[in-house]
């Protein structure tokens, strides 16, 4: 017995000599996904000292579809439907800015009822997603009552975008020169409806989880993002507007309807993960204004869609447009070669670029804080693949 | 939607200085002639580094190109972000143009902190030779180019000299084949 415990001191003597702590040693490498459940499809490797990160490198890529490349080998008309693909919850967003670049050079005039149909249906859009990622956010945080609401809310609008557009999920319902369809009959009284029912739902999330004690705890003065480092790093959508700068392209440089309809630009000052995840709930308020006013200002009667050509073209050039989608500035920049097949598209989207915001307010934050930060990005990381 | 109209839209005559660019306009006689606003961002730049380093590609509402050599980009970024005002880059992207054996690097400038700004873009643009394309980074002055000039890397193979991580982003680690946004790439299949 003696014996034993003698050698047994020497172990841990002669362990401890071998495991002599370095600097290296103290740090704790964690992959973060891409199978994790918390990140989506999407990996990023953090290194903690204790509770701390100290080390953050983002590694996207796990979805690239090479959309940019496909582009190359679809004609204009061809392209919409899987250009939606990269965030099909916003379906009509991404679409959005690519019918404006592609009537810019292809010189096609839009119908003011179709301008307003797709600003309707884009603004519909825009609650769908931001409603999905408030409820991945709610559970992320462990407040399950926050991913069930927003996501049986969010059947509203499917619904209604599925009355609109003829499609749940993916629409193609933007092409170059207006949208497929036009408003179906009764589809204004139902809108209203369902949006004036919506708002009073606003209120009850406002309620049990904006209000919240646990989840204030868990969001306000985490990961500050200043206003100069926002500009500093580029970000754009709600990671900007929540760090005290109001830019959305809806008023910056209105497209389309935009510069008619009478709306506020949301932000706040404080910059950290409350005013990130703050922003996107005042913008679906906002939203259901502008919905309103698109649907009483839209002209009762008229063509939705210019008449195309069967393979519209036009002249060699280039044109770079962007709109606001739910997770920023979405810009495409198309290079005509004067062909019907676009000769470049580069997409620049807003989760590509909100991406370098995240080793910044990663690094000096505590490790439990790692949820809060990621998903206030407004982060999609099929997007920002593409 | 008036930003549906331009004033030049020929891509294939880009090398244009400034006079023949206001030319065109005037003498087509388009609605609309160079916006004063975006005439006084190009003037500014062409005065001070003349136009031979400054080409103007065009001038619309809104939007402007130019085109400078790719050892005068660096001191042209920082004018651009010093005086006149731009600080953050949209996207960073290249075109590949196997006819002229050159990559064509765009930058897509954009402003926050100036209101008058906000709703322009300037497109910063540089063209290198394809066989050796080597571009100074940008990223010491507009460091939200960071990851985009990593993409425009492995997606065309232009290597940022300067960038500290000149690697893969979004494609696999063991990808072993041309950059595939060059147009020698190929599908496979199609």
């Amino acid at each position: 017995m003696e014996n034993f415990e003698r050698k047994f001191d020497e172990t841990i003597k002669m362990g401890l000599e071998i495991v002599k702590e370095t600097e290296e040693d103290r740090l704790m490498t964690l992959s973060v996904g891409p199978q994790h459940p918390g990140s989506g499809h999407f990996r990023f490797t953090i290194k903690v000292d204790g509770d701390y990160i100290v080390y953050c490198d983002p590694d996207p890529g796990y979805v690239h579809r090479g959309e940019e490349k496909m582009c190359e080998y679809r004609n204009f008309i061809q392209n919409i439907p899987h250009l939606e693909r990269p965030v099909i919850h916003d379906s009509t967003n991404i679409t959005y800015s690519y019918s404006l670049a592609v009537e810019e050079l292809t010189n096609i005039q839009v119908p003011l009822r179709g301008q307003y149909i797709r600003a309707l249906a884009s603004e519909l859009n825009r609650q769908v997603y931001t409603l999905y990622w408030l409820g991945i956010y709610g559970i992320f945080l462990g407040h399950s009552t926050m991913f069930m609401w927003p996501l049986g809310d969010r059947e509203l609008f499917i619904d209604l975008l599925e009355a609109l557009t003829g499609a749940r999920v993916t629409h193609a319902f933007n092409i170059p020169g207006g949208v497929r369809n036009d408003v179906p009959e009764g589809f204004k009284d139902r809108c209203l409806r369902q949006v004036a029912y919506f708002e009073k739902r606003l209120v009850e999330y406002e309620d049990i989880f904006y209000n919240n004690p646990l989840f204030r705890q868990r969001t306000e003065g985490v990961g500050i993002l200043t206003k100069e480092d926002a500009i500093k790093l580029g970000v754009t959508g709600s990671v900007l507007r929540a760090s005290g700068i109001p830019f959305d392209v809806r008023k910056a440089e209105p497209y389309d309807v935009y510069d008619e309809i009478d709306f506020k630009i949301q932000y706040m000052k404080t910059g950290d993960s409350y005013a990130r995840s703050m922003v996107p709930f005042l913008d679906m308020k906002e939203s259901c204004h502008i919905i309103r006013e698109l649907l009483d200002k839209m002209p009762q009667s008229g063509e939705v869609r210019a008449k195309l050509q069967p393979n519209p073209k036009g002249p060699a050039g280039e044109s770079y447009k962007r709109v606001e989608s739910g997770r920023g500035a979405l810009g495409y920049y198309i290079v005509s070669d004067g062909t019907p097949k676009p000769y470049r598209v580069k997409l620049s989207v807003g989760s590509f670029r909100n991406m370098l915001a995240l080793p910044f307010l990663m690094i000096g934050s505590k490790l439990a804080d790692m949820p809060s930060i990621y998903w206030s990005l407004n982060y999609w990381p099929v997007e920002a693949d593409r | 939607m008036s930003s549906n109209q331009s004033n030049t839209q020929n891509g294939s005559e880009q090398k244009k200085n400034v006079t023949d660019s206001t030319q065109t306009s005037l003498s087509k006689k388009t609605e609309i002639t160079i916006p004063e606003f975006e005439g006084s961002i190009v003037n500014q730049l062409v005065t001070k580094f003349t136009d031979k380093i400054v080409q103007v590609v065009y001038v619309r509402p809104g939007r402007t190109k130019i085109l400078v050599p790719p050892n005068e980009i660096v001191q042209v970024a920082t004018f651009i972000r010093d005086t006149l005002g731009f600080d953050h880059a949209e996207s960073v992207s290249g075109t590949d143009y196997p006819k002229d054996n050159q990559i064509e690097v765009i930058y897509h400038l954009s402003s926050y902190s100036d209101e008058k700004l906000s709703s322009h873009v300037l497109a910063l643009s540089t063209r290198v030779d394809r066989n050796d394309s080597r571009v100074p980074t940008l990223i010491n002055i507009f460091k939200s180019a960071e990851y985009h000039e990593r993409e425009t890397f492995e997606m065309l193979g232009v290597y940022f000299e300067g960038h500290p991580r000149n690697e893969r982003f979004l494609l696999p680690e063991d990808w072993a084949d041309i950059p595939p946004l060059r147009k020698e790439f190929r599908i496979k299949g199609r």
